[in-house]
């Protein structure tokens, strides 16, 4: 774990492991030990994990429920607007404001905005899309989409420090230990 | 996947998944080579040339529609709707299961789910896409209805009639098809990011690499996601619910005997999704041979299939009775005429009788775990389900207008081979749709099929097996 | 100088130049000269409208004929109306002119609209004792023919294309040489003719040439079988409390239909449950509206019917009667309509039919003497028609003179023997031997082809001319319109045989009765005015009748003249014999609208459904149900396809057509309807059924035994508008008896179910302040003719749509008329008729469901179609559960032929292709009351609207009006308790209701 001077500037300290029963113990001790901006990588969604990491956010459900109510507003609106105020017509004796016959439009647009919350503003929380991230630049790191566990110590983090953070992980059972650049 | 209380050997017992001695690694590397193989095999060719026949068949038929006008189709009064609208339901329905799979199945945690979640959700698009030809072709100035059917005002700054069904159609059917397609994509990102990290090709790494918008699995990412996507799920399942309640409403709101009926929305629903998984189980059967995916897609999968379409194809029995009995009990002259002239004295009464037989009957052999476990049956019942519930459509539409109030009125209708032409062309077009997306996209989710593997089961913080 | 100088002067000139020369024209000398002789009296009516408007209408129509007669290739600019603006055209506003339709020799009198030179729609003549407004099928179709491509537009020589100038020069001298014998060698062939000034001009032909004979033939209103009656019946069914026919469809057939079917529903339109009904006996081998509309019905072979008159002559106690026989059904019947008969002494009348032998009209007029009908209920008058038809005798006469090559000149005038002669005469044969034949027709028919000069005859919008009606009244005829395509007139040809074919028709008609004003024709005619007063000068009498459309004191109903006396009648000393008494009667019957072919390329009328059957666009025989049975024919059917094939067989002779199960025919009888086959017809008509001429002899002009019927085996596809003629228990006719109705009113609301209250419902009741149209229906009036249905399209611009179509039952009709039997199809114990237009319910149905909101309610609760706004998902059709809703599948309307687009309304939308359409309750009309109402400061008026089936009805079965208005005649027919609408336990509260049919059975017949 050589590096350059001549290098860019250090991104952090990349570990891989085995198995994401030892990613998940790894993370657990790297927030245990005070690490604030750490972050794991594994191909499949491992339950704890973030919460390991002290990760807890529940933001996109209430982002959620008001992208709903604003839908089931839009969508009566229009209807009540457009039927009533806007060119209201006498359509088989029925009154302008058939409140009846407006629902299931307006159901219609509340499961729109609500459906369109949750995925887009996941994307925009992750920060997403992203094309370029450091941890690309890792070789291995490609095995991350498929069978492969990682852990990053950002440089960033003020507990860190190259030779101690880098003996920390290997201590962790991590399988190798490479440094990252920006 | 609980252990066995069977003896060894026992047919009985549980299949398991996912075959033996899989691991993420395996799964990547088969998964992903189905795709990434540079050899196509022979059966794609064979089947995308038949597909794509059709689907110039169905350009013909167009072409000449608009040209000629409606009139091409054997369409008349009293009998103002017939295929186009039949087709539009058939297709509408059949893209319930990919939803039903993707959204409830996942909010009961059916885990069973991940292996054919993801072509049952392709198979929705495309089906949402075959069903929405109709109702803009079957208008007589498709060129109009194309955008005057959405909330927007003409010259004289008309709006649509909100109190039309049709226009419920509209906003349900848009709605469905946009949130199926951002369902699946997101669901798709892990594995395109997958695609991307796997192949050699530049090309393809930058295109996958696009759609994958920089994904990189960090676990504040999966956290989100996983959230987005239960909401997703649990917003997407009133939705599928909803879209065949309204599609049934085009009927149900109607005054004609043999459609106005409040059975119709829960007793359509379960017809979609009988049909909906009757479909998949047409598509999985060929394709887990044609790309040795026995192992991913697993006779448990099947099994499960085979035991929803016996539900729900008991629930779609409940509600053919409920309409018979409905017809009897209201008293109403015009209701049991319609049900006598629909089931004994009608020139249709065939029809109601071959629908029997294909979704009463020849389903009850899904009672027996043989039946259950044995490819050919299912396959056998899923393509009588297929043509049963285009049936059950004929029925309700054709035998119900062409004898309603005024026997003055009374007609027959008779297709003409335009109808049958563009019904066609829609097939094709939904096959090659679907095996486009079989050879550029994965069939299977790759990284749910991983949470199945042993070593992807963690000890949760609070431990405990997960 | 004359039409023909002026020609010459603009011979060679086209285009601006030749308006140039108009112009020009107009100002030389000659041509005011011209003018003035024209119009020698018009030039001082400017003061009056009806005057001035003849005056600049024929100044407009002479120069139009005048100057474009040289281009015939585009007909449009012919339709040139004025060369100069009359004050009191107003543009989109239509001038009604008064004129009269010629049908087999006696006139339908109209009010002919014209919109800016274009007459477009016809109506009856409210004042003309044979109209009072109304009309038939044939007079509102007829102005389509008037608009025909397919008419011919040149004089044609050996088909050589020749001028009136040349034809007019080559007359003479065809008829020259015969001068010397006294014209041995002429022979004159026409339809029937009660024009007295074409009588006029006949009479000098043959006074000319002596030895000339006039020969007469028409296969329908001529056609006699069995020697012609010697007197002609004149009936008051308004007088009537009890009517027996014996083989008569009075109510629909003949000219005299209008006027009759008007009387006769004037007894069956009750007001209140005790009215009286009359009764009406019917005694008939074919299945007519007439007997469809009996209370009683006796389905008996034609050949049968003499036996039953003379029954039913000697039960009511006339002695001397040979031939009587009556059996078992038949025996009770005729006893029971004796005591009916007897019971109503001078109130009652039997009435026999054309297609039966003077003998049996004998019998019903020695019946009607007997009980003092005869002056009350009946009158009998000479035959009206000048030298009245002895069925085929005439003709046979002169086929035997052209066969023994004694004929030199034959000129035939509007007639085509060569297609409807009888099969045995073999006239097309015949014809060859003729040296020189001329033939005047609309079409270059079967006739014309085989003619060496074919001169285009003008119709009868076209022309001047005059027609008596049926009760004798002189109507006039006025041209709408220059003639189109170049045709003459009848009068123009005789004239020109006579010397003066320079003079116009207008100059000939005129020129008449300017000599019968002055007492100088041979006919003596007392000339009067309503009031009965005499005209001071023969210039008023002529603008008085022409405005009038005719001359009160000549009708025998309403006028001071008596119907000419004939001779008492005597009772016939043996049945009439027909050339075989066994086997399969074989009947002919005239296609309702087609007549013998004559109407083929009328589009309208060939996709008219025929009353009963509902056929389209064909010609089928029709046969019993127990007929069918024996020859396991299917009696009714699920939808339109193939009808069996069978070859009829009679003396020798034989034709193959598809059969169709008529209830109500009788037994061991096939109907051969007329009319279809046509060779030489136009576009629409040539090759449209199949042609039955070649059966019908000149001895069973009607009916004969000896038929045989054999199976081919092969099937021939028929498209009818109707194929479901039973009610199955659903009431949408509602049919009580008069006793039952007297006794307990609310027996008709208990036919149906229950009617939902606005108030359940879940939403408000819309209040509809103003106007509410809405309409009533009168079942018991209603006749089901059918002419309802041709009027809207005529008024409406309804497109024909051809039979294939019509076989996937998209006919464009915006009203149509229902047929339910009861009963036996062998035997029906009864037959109704629903017109059922757009029902404008309130809670529309259709409306509800439609995406685009195409289709909403006005303010005043009409049902209004957006066709601009449609985009053709036709939801509302299937959501309406009358299915009056029509839809164009394809592109219907004809915008490709000019010559049609004159005929259409130019107040109603051309639908074009992939929307729907439907009744709008003639919205353009209301509008054109409100705007009236408007510029006059007051409100519409009860009845100043008239819906187009409604204005045209003869039955005044149809009433419109406003349900605001508690005055209005609609609220009070609503108010009965016959009222009842159609499938309201729908809660569509329609607007239009229906009033329920009321029979009125003879006790002793159960």
């Amino acid at each position: 774990m050589a590096h350059a001077a001549t290098s860019p500037a250090l991104y952090g300290l990349l570990a891989e492991f085995d198995s994401a029963q030892a990613l998940l113990d790894a993370a657990k001790q790297v927030h245990a030990s005070g690490y604030t901006k750490a972050d794991a990588f594994s191909p499949l969604p491992i339950h704890g994990l973030a919460e390991a990491l002290g990760f807890h956010e529940r933001r996109i459900s209430p982002l959620v429920l008001c992208g709903g109510i604003v839908g089931a507003l839009a969508g009566y609106g229009l209807e009540y607007w457009t039927q009533v105020i806007a060119y209201p017509m006498n359509i088989g004796g029925r009154p302008f404001h058939s409140w009846v016959a407006f629902i299931p439009p307006a159901f219609e647009t509340t499961i729109l905005f609500s459906a369109f919350t949750a995925g887009l503003s996941m994307l925009a929380m992750n920060g997403l899309p992203q094309p370029y991230h450091p941890v690309f630049n890792a070789k291995r790191f490609a095995r991350a989409s498929q069978d492969a566990y990682f852990l990053v110590i950002e440089a960033a983090d003020p507990r860190f420090d190259l030779e101690q953070t880098g003996a920390f992980l290997a201590g962790l059972h991590a399988r190798e230990v490479v440094t990252l650049d920006e | 996947m609980n252990e066995s209380q069977y003896p060894e050997g026992d047919f009985r017992a549980p299949l398991p998944l996912i075959g033996p001695g899989q691991n993420a690694r395996t799964i990547t590397d088969k998964l992903t080579s189905v795709v990434l193989t540079p050899h196509t095999p022979l059966a794609w060719f064979v089947v995308m040339g038949i597909g794509f026949t059709l689907v110039m068949a169905l350009m013909v038929s167009i072409t000449y529609l608009f040209a000629k006008g409606i009139g091409i189709w054997g369409t008349n009064i009293p009998v103002g709707w017939a295929f186009p609208i039949i087709n539009f339901v058939w297709w509408i329905g059949i893209g319930h299961a990919g939803t039903l799979i993707s959204a409830i199945l996942l909010l009961f945690k059916q885990d069973w789910r991940n292996s054919i979640n993801r072509f049952a959700e392709a198979m929705t698009l495309f089906a949402v896409a075959c069903a929405a030809i109709f109702p803009v072709i079957h208008t007589g100035r498709p060129w109009l209805a194309a955008y005057w059917l959405f909330p927007y005002p003409n010259t004289m700054t008309i709006w649509p009639n909100f109190r039309s069904p049709l226009i419920w159609d509209v906003f349900a059917v848009s709605t469905y098809g946009l949130v199926s397609a951002l369902f699946w994509f997101i669901g798709l990102i892990p594995d395109l990011a997958t695609f991307r990290d796997k192949t050699e090709s530049p090309i393809l790494q930058r295109v996958y690499g696009m759609l994958a918008l920089g994904w990189r699995g960090s676990a504040k990412h999966w956290a989100r996601y996983e959230h987005a996507f239960l909401l997703l799920a649990g917003i997407s399942t009133p939705l599928v619910l909803s879209v065949h309640t309204v599609v049934s409403f085009d009927f149900a709101v109607g005054i004609i005997p043999g459609w106005h009926a409040t059975i119709f929305p829960p007793y359509f629903v379960a017809g979609a999704i009988y049909a909906g998984f009757a479909m998949v189980l047409t598509l999985a059967i060929p394709l887990r041979v044609l790309y040795g995916l026995q192992d991913y897609i697993t006779m448990r999968h099947l099994e499960n299939m085979g035991k929803i379409m016996l539900v729900t194809g008991l629930v779609v029995i409940y509600g053919y009775s409920c309409e018979a009995f409905f017809a009897w009990y209201s008293g109403n002259p015009y209701e049991r005429f319609m049900m006598y002239n629909r089931i004994i004295g009608g020139p249709y009464n065939w029809a109601y009788w071959v629908l029997l037989l294909c979704n009463f009957l020849v389903p009850q052999i899904m009672w027996s775990k043989r039946m259950r476990r044995n490819v050919w049956a299912l396959f056998t019942a899923a393509m009588f389900v297929n043509v049963g519930m285009w049936l059950e459509r004929f029925v309700i539409i054709v035998t119900s207008l062409h004898r309603d109030f005024l026997p003055s009125s009374w007609e027959m209708y008779r297709p003409t081979i335009w109808d049958f032409s563009t019904f066609f062309g829609t097939v094709g077009l939904f096959i090659t749709l679907m095996f486009l997306f079989v050879r550029v996209l994965p069939m299977i989710s790759v990284f749910e099929m991983r949470t199945l593997v042993p070593d992807a089961r963690v000890k949760s913080p609070e431990g405990g097996a997960h | 100088m004359n039409l023909s100088d002026i020609r010459n002067r603009l011979a060679g000139l086209e285009g601006r130049a030749y308006w140039r020369s108009l112009e020009e024209l107009a100002d030389t000398p000659a041509f005011n000269e011209y003018l003035h002789r024209e119009f020698p009296a018009n030039a001082t009516e400017f003061t009056d409208p009806a005057g001035r408007r003849q005056f600049l209408k024929l100044m407009g129509a002479s120069l139009a004929l005048a100057g474009v007669s040289a281009c015939t290739r585009q007909p449009e600019e012919k339709l040139v109306p004025y060369v100069q603006q009359p004050e009191n055209v107003v543009p989109g506003r239509p001038l009604f002119f008064a004129t009269a339709m010629p049908i087999g020799g006696r006139g339908m009198p109209l009010l002919a609209e014209n919109h800016m030179g274009r007459p477009t729609k016809l109506e009856g003549n409210p004042d003309h004792p044979a109209s009072l407004g109304a009309t038939d099928v044939l007079a509102q179709a007829s102005v389509l023919t008037l608009y025909d491509p397919d008419r011919s537009r040149t004089i044609l020589y050996r088909g050589e294309v020749k001028t009136w100038a040349s034809f007019t020069s080559a007359l003479p001298l065809a008829l020259g040489p015969l001068r010397t014998t006294g014209g041995a060698g002429l022979r004159l062939l026409t339809e029937p003719i009660s024009s007295p000034s074409l009588l006029d001009q006949i009479d000098t032909l043959l006074a000319a040439f002596p030895q000339a004979k006039w020969h007469q033939w028409d296969p329908v209103y001529g056609a006699v079988q069995g020697g012609a009656p010697a007197a002609e019946a004149l009936y008051r069914f308004d007088r009537a409390d009890v009517v027996v026919t014996l083989d008569a469809d009075v109510l629909t057939f003949g000219p005299a239909a209008v006027r009759y079917t008007k009387d006769f529903s004037s007894r069956r339109r009750i007001g209140t449950p005790q009215d009286e009904l009359n009764r009406l006996y019917a005694i008939e081998p074919v299945a007519t509206l007439t007997g469809a509309n009996a209370d009683h019905r006796l389905a008996v072979k034609a050949r049968e019917v003499y036996g039953i008159a003379a029954a039913l002559a000697s039960a009511v106690g006339l002695s001397g009667v040979t031939g009587a026989s009556a059996s078992g059904e038949a025996a009770k019947f005729v006893a029971a309509v004796a005591d009916d008969l007897k019971a109503h002494r001078g109130t009652s009348v039997v009435v026999a039919g054309d297609t039966q032998p003077a003998a049996v009209h004998a019998i019903a007029r020695a019946i009607n003497d007997a009980l003092g009908n005869t002056g009350a209920t009946v009158t009998y008058a000479a035959p009206l028609v000048a030298s009245p038809l002895d069925g085929g005798a005439s003709l046979a006469e002169l086929v035997k003179d052209m066969q023994a090559g004694s004929v030199d000149v034959l000129l035939i005038i509007g007639s085509n023997p060569v297609f409807t002669a009888p099969a045995d005469l073999d006239f097309k044969s015949a014809l060859d031997k003729v040296k020189t034949r001329i033939h005047l027709g609309l079409y270059y028919d079967e006739t014309a082809e085989q003619c060496h000069w074919h001169v285009p005859e003008a119709h009868y919008l076209e022309s001047w001319g005059d027609v008596r009606a049926f009760d004798g009244t002189v109507s006039l005829i006025q041209p709408l319109i220059a003639p189109l395509y170049d045709g003459r007139a009848a009068i123009e040809v005789i004239a020109s045989a006579n010397g003066v074919g320079g003079q116009s028709t207008m100059d000939l008609v005129k020129a008449y009765w300017t000599r019968a004003f002055s007492g100088q024709t041979k006919t003596a005619w007392t000339l009067h005015d309503r009031q009965g007063r005499a005209f001071p000068t023969v210039d008023q009498f002529w603008r008085h009748a022409l405005h009038d459309g005719f001359v009160a004191s000549t009708s025998w109903l309403a006028g001071t003249a008596a119907a000419p006396a004939t001779p008492a009648g005597t009772l016939p000393t043996a049945a009439p014999a027909t050339a075989s008494a066994t086997g399969i009667e074989i009947i002919f019957r005239p296609d309702p609208y087609l007549l013998d072919g004559r109407n083929a390329n009328n589009g309208w009328l060939q996709e008219l459904p025929r009353p009963l059957s509902k056929v389209t666009w064909d010609n089928v025989a029709y046969i019993s149900a127990n007929t069918a049975d024996r020859y396991h024919v299917p009696i009714w059917r699920d939808g339109n396809g193939e009808q069996p094939l069978m070859e009829i067989k009679y003396q020798g002779r034989s034709v193959t057509l598809p059969v169709w199960v008529l209830p109500g025919t009788a037994d061991d009888v096939v109907v051969v309807i007329l009319g279809g086959g046509r060779e030489k017809s136009g576009r629409v008509g040539t090759g449209v059924g199949h042609n039955v001429f070649g059966l019908r002899t000149s001895n069973a002009l009607w009916f004969d035994g000896g038929a045989d019927l054999t199976p081919t085996g092969k099937g021939y596809y028929i498209s009818s508008t109707q194929n479901h003629f039973l009610m199955e228990g659903r009431h949408p006719v509602r049919v009580v008896d008069a006793e039952e109705y007297r006794r307990t009113p609310a027996v008709v609301a208990e036919l149906g179910r229950e009617v939902p209250k606005p108030e359940d419902s879940l939403y408000p009741v819309h209040e509809y302040k103003g106007h509410r149209w809405g309409m009533a229906i009168d079942l018991n009036a209603c006749t089901g003719c059918g002419t309802c249905i041709v009027a809207c399209v005529a008024e409406n611009n309804i497109a024909v749509v051809g039979k294939m179509q019509v076989a996937k039952t998209r006919e464009m009709h915006w009203l149509r008329v229902d047929t339910y039997f009861e009963g036996d199809p062998a035997s029906p114990s009864g037959v109704y008729h629903q017109p059922v237009p757009c029902q404008q319910c309130e809670n529309a149905p259709c409306e509800v469901v439609c995406p685009v909101a195409a289709t909403s309610h006005s303010d005043e609760g009409l049902n209004d179609m957006v066709y601009n706004r449609c985009v053709g998902t036709r939801y509302c059709s299937n959501n309406c559960p009358y299915k009056v809703r029509r839809f164009n599948f394809f592109l219907y309307s004809d915008f490709s032929t000019p010559e049609l687009w004159a005929q259409r309304n130019p107040d109603v939308t051309i639908r074009s292709r992939g929307v729907m359409e439907k009744c709008t309750y003639c919205v353009q009309r209301i509008n054109l009351a409100r705007i009236d109402a408007k510029t006059e400061e007051r409100p519409i008026r009860d009845g100043e609207i008239k819906t187009a089936c409604e204005q045209v009805c003869p039955a005044d079965a149809i009433v419109f009006g406003d349900l605001n208005d508690p005055a209005s005649r609609v609220v009070k027919l609503k108010a009965q308790q016959r009222n009842y609408g159609l499938l309201e336990d729908l809660g569509t509260r329609p607007r239009t209701s229906y009033l329920a049919k009321v029979k009125n059975p003879n006790p002793a017949l159960g």
